[in-house]
């Protein structure tokens, strides 16, 4: 789970052009959008689209969004448990 | 011939000219880095003006070029404090559209289009970002011509101030396509300060074919 978190944060820093952080900036838990990290919809779609290209995981349900990407560790759980096999080791 | 001292109503309060890896405020030159790509060099602006804007490095090529020109543009005029939000517009024009991040969207196309990339495939895209940077939300508009087009800039902005429409206006050129950018911004008032120059047709055209190089 640590290195599956870790290269999300260096995923989402290449993929939402979040210059100004580094991996080690975003805490594990730290609410990536509005008062966490300040991530916005357009983000969100791109992430979306980092699920699908990256892991093979189409998020099935919109509902379910904000709770998937509310930080980096529930978008790691998500990915364990619907692609494991895609996940790094 | 027109008598620019006959015209007092509207001047030229500033201007920004970003372009060959140069930006001048007011004649003057603010930034200069030979040598780097186009990308680098606004990026070494962005630094440079110490804009703590995030934002920015999400932007496509043109509306970062058009974000850092009006930043220098406002950059010690106070326009904040004089106007209401309502009282600014903002009127561009370029030549060749969004085409530098159309071209940058179609090829994602193939492997999962990018929102970010998508969200910037027009043109006005850049006023949006100038408007929500700088509060402002009066009338705005952004034309495409074949090349600068400075009698239209005149007409349509004089016709705004005409029509009460606004009492500032932000106006002028962004383009940006692959290594090849230039912007020009000039601030209209309707109060002349220190530095202003009438705005009229054959000031515009001069400070288009201005060469500060």
């Amino acid at each position: 789970m640590d290195k599956l978190m870790a290269e999300l944060k260096r995923q989402i820093i290449e993929r939402l052009n979040l210059k100004d952080h580094k991996p080690e900036d975003i805490g594990d838990d730290q609410p990536l959008f509005v008062e966490g990290l300040g991530l916005d919809s357009i983000d969100a779609l791109e992430l979306i689209v980092l699920l699908q290209q990256d892991y093979n995981i189409k998020l099935s349900k919109a509902e379910d969004g904000p709770k998937v990407f509310y930080s980096v560790r529930t978008m790691a759980e998500y990915i364990t448990e619907h692609s494991p096999s895609k996940t790094p080791s | 011939m027109i008598n620019e001292n006959l015209q007092p109503e509207r001047f030229i309060t500033s201007t920004c000219l970003i372009r060959t890896n140069s930006a001048y405020k007011n004649g003057m030159a603010e930034f200069q880095r030979p040598g780097l790509s186009a990308s680098d060099f606004l990026d070494e602006l962005y630094r440079f003006e110490r804009l703590d804007y995030p934002k920015f490095h999400k932007m496509d090529m043109l509306s970062k070029l058009g974000l850092l020109a009006a930043e220098i543009l406002l950059k010690d005029t106070d326009h904040r404090g004089k106007y209401q939000d309502e009282e600014t517009g903002i009127i561009l024009s370029n030549t060749n559209g969004s085409l530098d991040v159309d071209l940058k969207y179609a090829k994602t196309m193939h492997a999962g289009a990018s929102p970010a990339l998508f969200v910037y495939t027009l043109p006005n895209i850049v006023i949006g970002e100038i408007a929500i940077r700088h509060k402002i939300k009066g009338e705005n508009a952004f034309f495409v011509f074949k090349g600068f087009h400075g009698n239209f800039i005149a007409e349509y902005v004089n016709g705004l101030f005409n029509s009460k429409l606004i009492r500032s206006c932000i106006c002028g050129w962004v383009d940006f396509l692959g290594e090849d950018y230039k912007a020009l911004l000039m601030l209209v008032e309707t109060t002349r300060t220190g530095t202003a120059i009438p705005f009229t047709v054959e000031r515009i055209n001069q400070l288009n074919n201005e060469n500060y190089g």
